[in-house]
């Protein structure tokens, strides 16, 4: 990735955080802080990798995309809004009556989510279904979904996870976006689910590793899962829940918390200026 | 009677399956390590490229069917009821219903007639859990005629369709000339004097109660719902404006089945008395199918009893 599609996928991640800000605040409620955390690698999917068409998001050769920690919503809405599936304003009316965006993504309701989630765990399961699909039929589109630390707390992941692997699905990629944080406090505190790249590795995956709030690293396991065969790829990426705005890093309090009128300026003004810092 | 022809509707399902994947090649079956029991084994024999065994994992075969019902499959989910509708209840709710995605559950094992496995196997509840999702269609054949017109039936619907299955054979009712519609009653004996309207393997005890009432002088009308969902109105406002009273029969809990869906209708529309026969609000228990049944009160006697006690209501 050379330096220039580096920035402007930079650029991208703030707007994608702007738009998480400015969904959770109109709405009131919401997920603002895993949003963030996943809001670079939703910005690298639907900006640089997922091959998809915003003016054709039923597109039977699409790359699909699983939301499976569904609460995150925002981060998705803001990555399609940018991408052109909607117009950016549907996002403040985010969960609102007769809105097109639900508390959690709803592929009746959405142009461009090709599932519906929200309840924990139950994500990944249809991507593995997709994934298996694109076998059968012997299309090449390829299958990606994005699951929490916390949430691979739930058994069916697991129940996923063997029979990817058991089926062989290298058109599947699982990231787990480890921000080490849950609603009642750290995953550690709560279930600990570590060491995350063994379990999987133990399931039969490809196993990656990397920073998920930096985009070099980001391009390079993508990259990496593409090449790999045989195997579905795990990326577990290290992040930081909040990521982006100062009040909201590593606090588990903003797991489902919308900022109010003051925090919302506050956060604005922090995005704009890493907006114009990289203007 | 010698010669009635007994199957279990599983085996319908199973024989209906292969039928279909013959005449269209994007039909698909998932199970979840019971291939042998529910049948879908003979679709696995004649398609292996189509058959996909998740193992022991309902939740996850959910997701999957769903996931691959997105891809432009139309897909059947198999296992025993228990562990459809109930362990994976959540996961038909969620991503089968919400999303009205081509998932067909074929259900087999349900009710009391499971017999010997016992009351953690004999699943009772899973028509009312189906009941509650919306867009949901329920179809609970009766013999094995009707079960195979319904797996038909569902792979031409739209959305998800829960159709239930039987472990024990029973008695074939229908010929080559009967007509299954999903939605619609069939009323098999004429009758105006109390309406027994039966699903599943109740419905030939629905028969059987009513030549013996016949000679006890009561004219009972006999009604086969096999779709709980979207259930026919019509044929069941008829019923209780013309003969007055209600019995209904099924092999499920009285609680939220058959019986309940009759008279969530009756009470609105026109509201008569309505008994039901069903399993009272207990479990299983291990025995023999057809004992098991008597035991629970599944039988043609009871449902003559019932009519009875309604027609003394008029």
């Amino acid at each position: 990735m050379d330096a220039a599609a580096k920035k402007q996928l930079e650029i991208n991640a703030v707007k994608v955080r702007k738009g998480i800000i400015e969904g959770t605040f109109n709405a009131k409620s919401g997920h603002p802080g895993g949003s963030l955390s996943i809001a670079d690698i939703m910005t690298y999917l639907y900006c640089s990798h997922l091959n998809v068409d915003p003016a054709n998001p039923k597109w039977e050769g699409r790359d699909r995309f699983v939301l499976s920690k569904g609460h995150t919503a925002p981060a998705l809405y803001a990555a399609l809004a940018l991408k052109g599936f909607f117009a950016e304003d549907e996002i403040k009316k985010l969960r609102k009556p007769g809105a097109m965006l639900q508390g959690h993504p709803s592929m009746k309701s959405t142009p461009g989510v090709d599932m519906s989630t929200g309840s924990l765990g139950q994500g990944i399961s249809t991507a593995v279904g997709m994934a298996l699909g694109a076998k059968l039929s012997g299309a090449d589109y390829r299958v990606f979904t994005v699951l929490g630390d916390g949430e691979i707390q739930e058994g069916q992941v697991w129940e996923a996870a063997m029979y990817a692997s058991a089926k062989g699905l290298d058109n599947l990629v699982a990231v787990v976006d480890n921000n080490n944080l849950q609603i009642d406090g750290t995953v550690e505190e709560v279930n600990s689910p570590y060491p995350i790249p063994e379990k999987f590795a133990a399931f039969g995956w490809n196993v990656i590793e990397i920073c998920g709030n930096d985009f070099d690293e980001i391009d390079s396991a993508f990259t990496a899962a593409k090449e790999f065969k045989g195997k579905p790829t795990a990326i577990i990426a290290k992040t930081v829940k909040g990521k982006g705005v100062s009040f909201m890093e590593n606090n588990c309090d903003w797991h489902g918390t919308a900022p109010n009128q003051e925090q919302y300026d506050k956060a604005m003004a922090e995005l704009d200026a890493a907006l114009a810092a990289l203007n | 009677m010698a010669d009635v022809i007994k199957t279990a509707t599983r085996d319908a399902y199973g024989k209906a399956l292969v039928e279909l994947g013959q005449k269209n090649d994007k039909v698909i079956v998932l199970d979840a390590d019971l291939a042998k029991a529910t049948k879908t084994i003979a679709f696995k024999k004649e398609f292996p490229e189509r058959f996909f065994d998740t193992g022991i994992a309902e939740c996850n075969m959910m997701g999957v069917a769903a996931g691959l019902a997105t891809t432009g499959y139309t897909v059947f989910a198999s296992s025993f009821a228990m562990f459809a509708a109930g362990r994976a209840f959540e996961q038909i709710r969620n991503s089968i219903g919400y999303t009205h995605l081509n998932v067909k559950i074929g259900a087999t094992h349900a009710g009391i007639s499971v017999g010997e496995d016992g009351a953690s196997h004999q699943c009772c509840e899973d028509i009312a859990l189906m009941r509650t999702i919306p867009g949901m269609t329920i179809i609970n054949p009766a013999d094995d005629v009707e079960a195979r017109l319904a797996v038909l039936a569902a792979a031409e619907t739209d959305g998800p369709v829960y159709l239930r299955f039987g472990r024990l054979a029973t008695p074939r009712l229908f010929d080559e000339n009967y007509k299954f519609e999903i939605g619609k009653g069939v009323e098999l004996k004429a009758g105006n004097d109390v309406t027994i309207i039966a699903t599943g393997l109740m419905v030939n005890e629905a028969l059987i109660a009513a030549e013996s009432l016949k000679a006890e002088g009561i004219d009972a009308r006999v009604i086969n719902m096999a779709t709980i969902k979207p259930i026919d109105k019509d044929i069941i406002i008829k019923a209780a404006k013309e003969t007055g009273v209600i019995v209904t029969a099924e092999e499920h809990s009285v609680i939220g089945g058959l019986g309940s869906a009759v008279a969530d209708v009756v009470c609105e529309a026109c509201p008569v008395p309505v008994l039901r026969v069903g399993v009272e609000d207990t479990y299983g228990a291990s025995g023999p199918a057809v004992e098991m049944l008597k035991i629970y009160g599944l039988t043609a006697e009871n449902i003559a009893v019932k009519a009875k006690a309604a027609v003394a209501l008029k």
